[in-house]
């Protein structure tokens, strides 16, 4: 074996944590390449051993969005300001999937990776993290697919609002994270969480105007309505996109200020179980 | 010297007994006002305003235990199951939080049994050396500085583009181990009680251990195994309930260890339930295993004898009775079996045994066992008439080979026996 390093060693004071514990935010940074690793890790693992592989990225939004059109179009017939009803919804379904995919990963991940966190120390944080990041490969995929249907059904893009789609994006992670947060904590000690996963989801997509335009929503609930962060996210991603509805107002600015809101709880509600995690995962 | 360890009175709390009192439910009312207000006890949770600590029970994992350990020591820890010394190890490598005292540590802590954490079936060799790496906590440059030596070490090198799932678990356990093994942490922490593989590979993680010792570096050691303790550390802190006993030089940590008797293991009793119907008139009341001081201990020197000894009633007269025992290894292979009457005199004196208490017990001699652990499986049965009662897994020892033949060579020696031969060397010109 080598000889022994020569750098001064740093020290580290472990004691219990009390009340609202610190973030740390400092050794999320010197752990910043597990970061890049875990969802490397993720991204390369996910499609292994399947026949279909990448392609799985494309079918799923692609058979949700045809299902929708031929229910909501078709069947219903539910107005989309204009636009071919499948860019309108694969428009939504693009953020939506992101949230998703993050959502349940990210609630899951702790629990997922239970040996890692009985065994060794590393900023806990950066396993919900890691999971939401690495939806983002999906939704590139699956955003190659929009512009190819954005040429097919001629749809000219809002050049002049495009900027702001990264915005609408980080809002969308922020969201998943902050819900992430929340629930992969609570899943360390009450696995309800796996159980509630698949019916949250299922009610947060009738809440989100995916299927559907926001413009349905009458005047008086749109605040309400607004309450739900990702209506925001998806209200901007067809702004950004297609120019439809009204862009930035009142509503957004909630969304955005919930949003914030469930990220920081989480975070700190999640820093405030990390002690405990090795106990009782 | 510089203090690379500083423990202050730190304590460890765990929470028992939830899942009894959870579960316990009298009546269908108690299950419907439990359900219904299960929401509700969610929430409280949630907000910290928990009731756990009325009403369930906590434990002290550790207690009050406070020591500094220099830089370049080797420090061994011994104690029971259950002492405290995972909790120990988890508080300093941070993996837990310690409920009250502080600790200061300098320098990276790295620990073998973190082998293979993060390791993923599907990727490969490379890929997951990386990966590890990562997780371990080195650069990314770190470990393309040491990718070839790690690579050698684990002697994988014509697979290491091949998905780890077709690895063969001694490949598996080789490339987890040269990653681990390349970590070069300040301190080393060692918990062979959690080690995994076969005798090669735990061999090759105290040679490990050595080496990193060798280089000044800090190293703490956990281990059942009292001849490694002696050979690789120089003091010892003893652990019992979570308290610590003493710390000493090992030699003195070890001999108090091994004779203060810790061990309510080393005994079995059975109650009355858990004896089958069938086994009347036999009834075993209890199984002991001594040592030559008498004391009931889990842990026996192979260098001394030791004594079994099984107690049981018979509830009427039997005929051709012989109570005996099975000896096996943990993994099953058996070593011997004897019983009471295979001596020709004791045969002829109790072929048949009046009704009462009796006990019957073996002195096992000296020089008979190996390092590790054993079976005792007990026999009570009348030969071609009838089996009263069989246990194959009565009770378990430990043995400790401190002292045994051929113990100053530090290698693990295949076969459940370690006898003392009489070796003669002779020369022939």
């Amino acid at each position: 074996m080598t000889e022994l390093t020569k750098h001064e060693p740093h020290t580290v004071y472990i004691k219990p944590s009390k009340g609202l514990a610190a973030l740390n935010l400092r050794d999320l940074w010197v752990y910043r390449e597990l970061i890049f690793f875990m969802v490397w890790r993720d991204v390369k693992v996910k499609y292994k051993q399947t026949l279909l592989g990448m392609a799985w990225a494309v079918i799923q939004p692609v058979m949700t969005m045809l299902v929708f059109t031929f229910l909501f179009d078709r069947v219903a017939k539910l107005p989309t300001e204009g636009i071919p009803y499948p860019v309108f919804s694969f428009t939504a379904l693009l953020p939506w999937g992101l949230f998703v995919v993050a959502l349940n990963q990210g609630s899951r991940s702790l629990v997922a990776h239970n040996n890692m966190v009985t065994k060794i120390y590393f900023p806990r944080l950066i396993l919900p993290m890691s999971a939401v990041f690495s939806g983002l490969v999906d939704f590139a995929i699956a955003f190659v697919i929009l512009v190819i249907l954005m040429f097919y059904y001629q749809v000219t893009p809002a050049w002049n609002l495009i900027w702001t789609l990264p915005l609408f994006l980080l809002l969308a992670i922020v969201t998943a994270l902050g819900v992430a947060l929340w629930l992969s904590a609570i899943n360390v000690q009450y696995r309800d969480v796996n159980q509630a996963l698949p019916f949250l989801t299922q009610f947060w997509l009738f809440a989100t105007p995916v299927a559907y335009s926001a413009s349905v929503i009458s005047e008086k609930w749109q605040v309400l309505y607004s309450l739900n962060p990702m209506a925001g996210v998806v209200n901007g991603f067809r702004w950004a996109l297609l120019g439809t509805g009204n862009g930035p107002d009142i509503t957004l600015w909630v969304s955005v200020g919930i949003s914030i809101l469930i990220f920081i709880s989480g975070l700190f509600y999640f820093r405030s179980m990390e002690k405990t995690f090795a106990d009782t995962i | 010297m510089t203090t690379a360890i500083s423990v202050k009175n730190i304590g460890k709390q765990y929470k028992i007994g939830a899942a009894e009192s959870k579960f316990r439910y009298n009546m269908l009312r108690d299950v419907i006002v439990d359900t219904v207000s299960a929401p509700i006890r969610l929430a409280k949770a949630m907000i910290g305003k928990s009731d756990h600590r009325t009403n369930q029970n906590y434990v002290w994992a550790l207690k009050d235990v406070s020591f500094d350990l220099e830089e370049g020591r080797v420090l061994g820890i011994v104690g029971r199951n259950g002492a405290g010394k995972s909790t120990l190890l988890k508080i300093l490598s941070r993996v837990t939080e310690p409920t009250v005292g502080t600790v200061t540590v300098r320098g990276r802590v790295g620990s073998l049994l973190e082998v293979g954490t993060g390791f993923h079936p599907e990727l490969t060799g490379r890929e997951n050396i990386y990966m590890n790496g990562a997780i371990l906590g080195m650069k990314r440059s770190e470990i393309d500085s040491k990718f070839d030596e790690i690579v050698d070490f684990s002697e994988v090198t014509q697979y290491i583009d091949t998905p780890v799932k077709r690895y063969s678990s001694g490949m598996y356990l080789r490339l987890a181990f040269a990653v681990a093994a390349h970590l070069e942490p300040e301190i080393l922490v060692v918990d062979e009680v959690l080690a995994v593989g076969d005798a090669e590979f735990q061999k090759k993680c105290l040679g490990k251990m050595g080496d990193v010792a060798q280089q000044g570096r800090t190293v703490l050691f956990v281990s059942h195994n009292m001849s490694a303790i002696l050979r690789l550390t120089q003091e010892a802190i003893v652990l019992n309930k979570g308290q610590m006993l003493m710390r000493a030089p090992t030699q003195e940590a070890v001999d108090f260890y091994l004779s203060s008797g810790q061990a309510q293991a080393g005994e079995r009793v059975w109650d009355a339930e858990d004896v089958p119907a069938v086994s009347a008139p036999f009834r075993p009341i209890s199984l002991k295993i001594m040592n030559r001081s008498g004391k009931v201990v889990d842990t026996v020197r192979s260098t001394e004898p030791v004594t079994v000894e099984f107690e049981y009633q018979l509830h009427a007269p039997v005929t051709g009775l012989r109570v005996g025992m099975y000896l096996s290894t943990m993994r099953g292979e058996y070593v011997l079996t004897s019983f009471d009457t295979d001596a020709p005199n004791l045969f002829e004196k109790f072929d048949s045994r009046q009704a009462g208490r009796y006990i019957s017990r073996a002195e096992i001699p000296a020089d008979i066992f190996n390092e590790g652990r054993y079976t005792i499986g007990v026999n009570a049965s009348s030969f071609g008439v009838r089996r009263y009662f069989m246990d194959e897994n009565a009770i378990a020892f430990n043995v400790d080979i401190s002292g045994a033949p051929g113990t100053h060579w530090p290698e693990p020696r295949v076969g459940p026996v370690r006898p003392r031969f009489n070796w003669t060397i002779e020369k022939l010109d």
